[in-house]
Parts: structure tokens; sequence; C-alpha cells
């Protein structure tokens, strides 16, 4: 095997993990707080894509970039206002049911309207072509899209642990009890959450739809490899989540590598159960109280 | 009084079903044919399966107007066949419950193993219209079970005999990339022994997960092993992902594939579409019924069928020109069908007939071709059709030399 080109595989890999990453983030954001399993996440990713496919031609990729995350984010708040709210007290399972009926009306609305085909999404002209660093090759676009997911994660790093907004969203992941007793009303963090987290999944959806088919159950495609992503993480973990998505790439990257290509998703699944033996809680999981 | 009265209604109420289930037990006979459609909606085949559902419905649609089958309607029964467990699920229920005559269907080769083993059970034709595989031809045939769509040794020789042509075989290193599932690995075979026999060689091969979307990883390995050719033998929407990445990672060699369908180029998109592969048909085929089939569909649809379409909308034909010559029996709708004298019209420039060896469907099929961005109509006419394969002076049964799936016995 030639050393440079497994190099090369193994930074692809690391790069891969950042498509994982912004799913995966919402995801954790969600659950840590509400303790929703939102299993309507990659459909709202779908939605995402779709928005893209539909206003790009009045709007252009940029603007596109910007305006269909925050009509995700607006979407993610009115659900969480709507149908979450209901069930932060009920039994898990219950929620799990809403959202998993959610992802399935998200994605068959996109199949009743669009068709089940997948529709022709280009990237940007500005974008196309290659990058080459010595004998590395790599596409440009994906160099673009690696740099607005580290903006992106940065800035959810700061506003979670740089503002008041984020110290009172990480005490009531901690313990919202003695929030409440502090006479702070977690509500409206929870919706900002949900739009947070949600709005990451719409931004992933814009950013794939130029590599990816833009097709109603691209959202079902990477729910399961995020929800390892997760699990691997450790809930309540921003940097468990950073970590795991870019070691799931890894992984993936270096099962291709060696040439055992059709073990590449299978083996994330194995990572996350040496993980979970290793370490119940995630590479960086925090002990939860009421999680436990 | 009222007590006679009411024991009037009674006698009434009874003799008036008694003098109705006589023709509750003749409706059989006048009562709508139902057939079952089953095939994959969900998932990476679902867009093509979908296109099958639309011709499924038209053909239905078509016939029912024009009279139905011997004066009787045609009643679709239609499922999402999900995965082989569910498909054999649904196609015994549809058997069983629904009483069927026949089922239509399917795109995966893997499910339609599993449709098949009931359809034989049960004595129900299932006219198989996607699934490719060569072992269904073989060592997996059954007798109940036909194929319209056309098996990977079909495509492997058509595509083959252009890449031959074009000088990119003898001599020259093929990367090949597949679709880690029965259908790819089927395809893979196939490909192999072709390269074999023509004295081309494996630059690299990759198997790739059917979930997998993203090929950065293996681009990066086909662009290190500087093949001549890169073949795909993908499926579904992975062909539309390996399309646009294609683009995006600049890679030049050219690009081919075994396996195909139209839906992928049209989701790829004109600029991401390159490339030579074959096909069953396409809505490009210049004869007069594929024509007024087009029109038909897209009237009806608002864009052109797709190639998985041809293959739901041809088999609802050949059922109900079966079913008008020797009626509903599964064993009589079995022994027309594989008669070879008995033809049937395909809307291509030759007649179709079914190889009673294992009950393929010995029809022509095409190679489509790329156009550049510049030349192209529109959205769907981004390549363009080649003329019938075989040529018009050579035998259908040059179309299934070499083979690779086994021999078929019909469980004999």
């Amino acid at each position: 095997m030639n050393l440079f080109l497994f190099a090369a595989q193994l930074l692809n890999g690391l790069l891969d993990g950042f498509y994982y990453l912004l799913i995966a983030l919402g995801l954790s954001l969600i659950f840590s707080l509400g303790g929703i399993v939102n299993l309507a996440h990659g459909a709202f990713y779908a939605l995402g894509a779709y928005l893209a496919f539909l206003l790009t031609p009045y709007l252009g990729f940029f603007p596109v970039l910007v305006i269909v995350p925050l009509l995700v984010a607006g979407l993610g708040m009115v659900t969480e206002r709507l149908l979450f709210t209901r069930f932060y007290k009920a039994d898990p399972l219950y929620s799990l049911l809403l959202t998993f009926g959610l992802a399935m009306v998200i994605e068959q609305a996109l199949r009743w309207y669009f068709g089940a085909s997948p529709q022709a999404y280009s990237m940007p002209s500005v974008l196309t072509g290659q990058v080459f660093l010595g004998d590395f090759v790599y596409s440009r676009y994906r160099l673009f899209q690696i740099a607005v997911a580290i903006a992106v994660v940065a800035a959810v790093w700061v506003l979670l642990n740089r503002t008041a907004f984020g110290r009172i969203v990480r005490a009531g992941i901690q313990n919202p009890d003695i929030l409440g007793a502090m006479g702070i009303s977690l509500r409206p963090y929870l919706s900002a959450v949900a739009g947070i987290g949600i709005g990451l999944a719409g931004l992933a959806g814009v950013l794939m739809a130029p590599i990816y088919p833009v097709h109603p159950a691209m959202g079902a495609e990477i729910l399961t490899a995020a929800f390892v992503v997760v699990v691997i993480g450790g809930l309540g973990s921003f940097w468990g989540v950073v970590v795991a998505a870019l070691l799931v790439g890894l992984v993936k990257g270096f099962m291709i590598a060696i040439g055992q290509s059709a073990m590449s998703m299978a083996a994330i699944y194995l990572l996350m159960f040496v993980v979970l033996l290793l370490r119940p809680r995630g590479l960086m999981g925090e002990r939860i109280l009421r999680f436990e | 009084m009222l007590h006679r009265r009411r024991l009037l209604a009674a006698t009434t109420a009874l003799t008036l079903g008694a003098a109705l289930l006589p023709l509750g037990a003749f409706a059989q006979d006048d009562g709508p044919i139902r057939i079952g459609h089953l095939t994959p909606r969900t998932g990476f085949l679902g867009p093509l399966g979908e296109y099958a559902v639309m011709a499924a419905d038209l053909a239905v649609e078509e016939i029912n107007a024009a009279g139905g089958v011997n004066g009787r309607m045609i009643e679709i029964i239609k499922e999402d066949s999900v995965n082989p467990q569910t498909a054999s699920t649904k196609a015994e229920r549809m058997i069983e419950r629904d009483e069927v005559v026949a089922i239509v269907g399917e795109i995966s080769s893997a499910s339609a193993l599993t449709i098949s083993q009931v359809a034989d059970r049960a004595q129900r034709p299932f006219i198989n219209t996607g699934a490719n595989s060569d072992t269904l031809r073989g060592s997996d045939c059954k007798r109940y079970m036909f194929h319209v769509e056309t098996q990977n040794a079909m495509y492997v020789n058509a595509e083959g005999q252009y890449l031959q042509n074009e000088g990119l075989v003898d001599g020259k290193n093929w990367y090949l990339l597949t679709a880690d599932y029965a259908f790819g690995h089927d395809l893979l075979n196939a490909a192999k022994a072709f390269l074999d026999r023509s004295n081309g060689n494996i630059a690299g091969d990759d198997l790739v997960p059917t979930d997998a979307t993203d090929f950065s990883s293996y681009l990066l390995k086909v662009r290190e092993a500087k093949p001549d050719v890169v073949v795909s033998n993908l499926a579904g929407t992975q062909i539309t992902s390996f399309l646009k990445q294609y683009t995006e990672f600049g890679l030049d060699a050219p690009v081919g594939g075994f396996g195909f369908d139209t839906a992928s180029a049209w989701a790829a998109g004109g600029e991401n579409f390159k490339g030579t592969w074959p096909t069953v048909w396409t809505h490009q085929v210049d004869t007069e019924r594929s024509q007024a089939f087009v029109k038909a569909f897209t009237d009806k649809y608002g864009k052109p069928p797709e190639n998985q379409a041809f293959g739901d909308y041809t088999a609802m034909y050949i059922l109900k020109q079966a079913i008008e010559a020797v009626g509903t029996d599964g064993e009589a709708l079995v022994g027309y069908l594989e008669n070879p004298e008995n033809t049937f019209d395909v809307m291509k420039s030759r007649p179709a007939y079914f190889n009673p060896k294992n009950h393929q469907l010995m029809q022509e099929v095409y190679t489509i071709t790329a156009l550049p961005p510049g030349e192209q109509q529109n959205q769907w006419d981004i390549f363009t059709t080649s003329a019938p394969v075989p040529a018009p002076d050579q035998p259908l049964e040059t179309l299934i030399e070499a083979a690779v799936g086994g021999e078929c016995s019909f469980g004999g």
C-alpha cells in the first residue's frame, strides 16, 4: 500500500466526518436538554436540501446557504412549540413515536409533492474544480463545505461556552429542577436549542445537496450514522460529538483504504459496540443524573 | 301484528340474501381480474419503483378503457415490497387473500428471489420487471417466474461490445465499483468473465455498501490507480452519487457501467452525467408504439417515462395478451408464455419472446451516451440512444452468450 495514498485516505476520512458532525451535534443538543430523541432530524436535513433545490433558481446558492437554515430553524422552533413541549415530561417512548411519525409525514410529503426521483441539483460554478496540495487532490467544494462547517461548529461552541445563554443551557442539561428553583424558565431555551439543532440539520441539507442525490429518503440514510456518532461521543458533551464524528469518518476511510470497503459501514457499528462496552456513557459523556 | 310484520321483513331479507348468493358465486368470472403489483417504493430503489407504479397504472387504465381483458376489468393491487422478507409476506397475502392471478414488478434481485419462491409454490406467474441478476435466470430460476427486465449478461454484452469498439477493453485497465448485494455481485462476476475472455485487466475493484452516499474515498483510490476505464456496477441512487462526485473530483477516465437507469442520469443532471451505459429501453426509442407510450405517459404525469416504466408497462400488456389467449389458470399461462412461438410487441423494432430454457424475454437492448452540456436540448434529453443491439442481421441470442448465473433446471 502506498503510504501517501493511505495518509490521503485518512485525511479524507476526517473531512468526511464533518458530514456527520452537523447532523449529530443538533441531535445531541436537543436530546441533552429536552430528553427528546428526535427521529425527525434526518427529515429536516432532507427539507433543507429540498428548500435549497426550490429556492436556488431564484436566489442563487450563497443566499440560500444563509436563508434556508434559518427557515428550517424556524420550522424546528414551531415544531418544538406545537409538539415537543407536550412530551418533555412524558415517557421518552412517546416522543420517540411522535418524532418517528413526524419523520414519516415529512418524507412522504416530499415524495408526494416532488416525487420519489432524486432532483438534479448542481454546485455553484465558482466552487467547482479541484485544489492541488502537492500530490493530494481535493474537491474545492468540499474544502468550502468543511470551512463552513468548522465556522458554524465554532460559533455553536462560543454560544454554549462563552455566553449567558450557553450557561443556562448547560445548567439545564445538568439539572433543570435546580434551574427552575432559581426562577429561570427553560421554555425559551428549549425552543432556541431545538431551532439551533434543527437549523444545523437544514444547513447540512443545503451543503450536501450539490454532491449527494436530493431525494425524499435522504434523511433516513444519514440518521442511523448520526445516532451512532451521538452514542459514541456521549451525551452532554460538545467535544465528544466532535471527536466521535471525526472518528467515524476516520474508521470508514481506513476500511476503504485497506480494501475492506464492504465492511466500511459495519465498522462504524463495531466501533460503537466497543465504545459502549468500555465506556457505557460514550467517549466523553458526562454523568447526567436524570438519564442514568 | 307487529310480530308478523317483523317476521315478514325477516323472511324477505332471508330470501333476498338467498337470491343474491348465487350472484356472488358467479361474480368470480365477470368480476375484475386481480393482478398484484409489488415493487420497492422506499429506500435506494424507491425512485425507480415510483416509475414502475406509474407505468403499471397507466397500462391498466388503457386496457380497461379499451374494454378490459375478454370483457373483464383489471384490478391492480399495489404494495411496497420493502425488503426480501416483507416482499415474500406481501406476495403470499396477495395470492391467498386477494386471489391475484399473477404478480408483476420488483427491482431488487434479492426480493425477486423470495417472491418467485412464493409464486412457484402457489403456481401463480410472477413477471419480474426490474431485477437483473443472472442467477435468477440460472441456478435460482423458477418455472413460474418470467423476466421482462433484461439480465446482467445482456447488458454486459451490449456495453462490452460498445467498449470494445472504442478500443477500451483489449489490454486496458479497468476500475470496478460494485454495489454490495446480490445484483452487484452477480454483475461483477459477469464483468470479470467478460474481461477474462476479452483480454482486459483489473486495476482495482471495490464493493460499495448500498447505504453509502460518499464516494470520495473510492475516487481517491481510482485516481491513484490511473485506470483506462471506470466501470460502475452500482444501483439506484448510488449511480447518481457516483456521477455527481466523479465530476466533483475532476476525474477524466471514460466512465461506463453495466447496470443503469435513466432516472440516475436525470438525477445527476446534465453537467454531471457522462459515459456510455446499457439500457433496456429509453424514451428516445424511435418506434410508433414507444412514442405513443411516451406521449401517454408524459400527458398523464408531466415527465417522460424512464426505463423502469417500460418494464412494468410492457409486463401488463404481455399478461393481457396471455390471459386473453388462455384464461387465468396459472399452469395455462406458463404454457402460453414460455412457448417461443408466441411473440409479444414490446414497442421495439422486432417482436420479443420468452426463452423457454430460463423464461428470459429475448428482446433488443440499447446503449445511451451522454451529450456534452452544450448539445443538450432539455433536462431529459441529456443523452442519445443507440440503434438496437444486436444489429438487425444478428439473432437476439447473441446477447445471452456467456451468462454466468449457472444452469436453469426449473427445480427438475
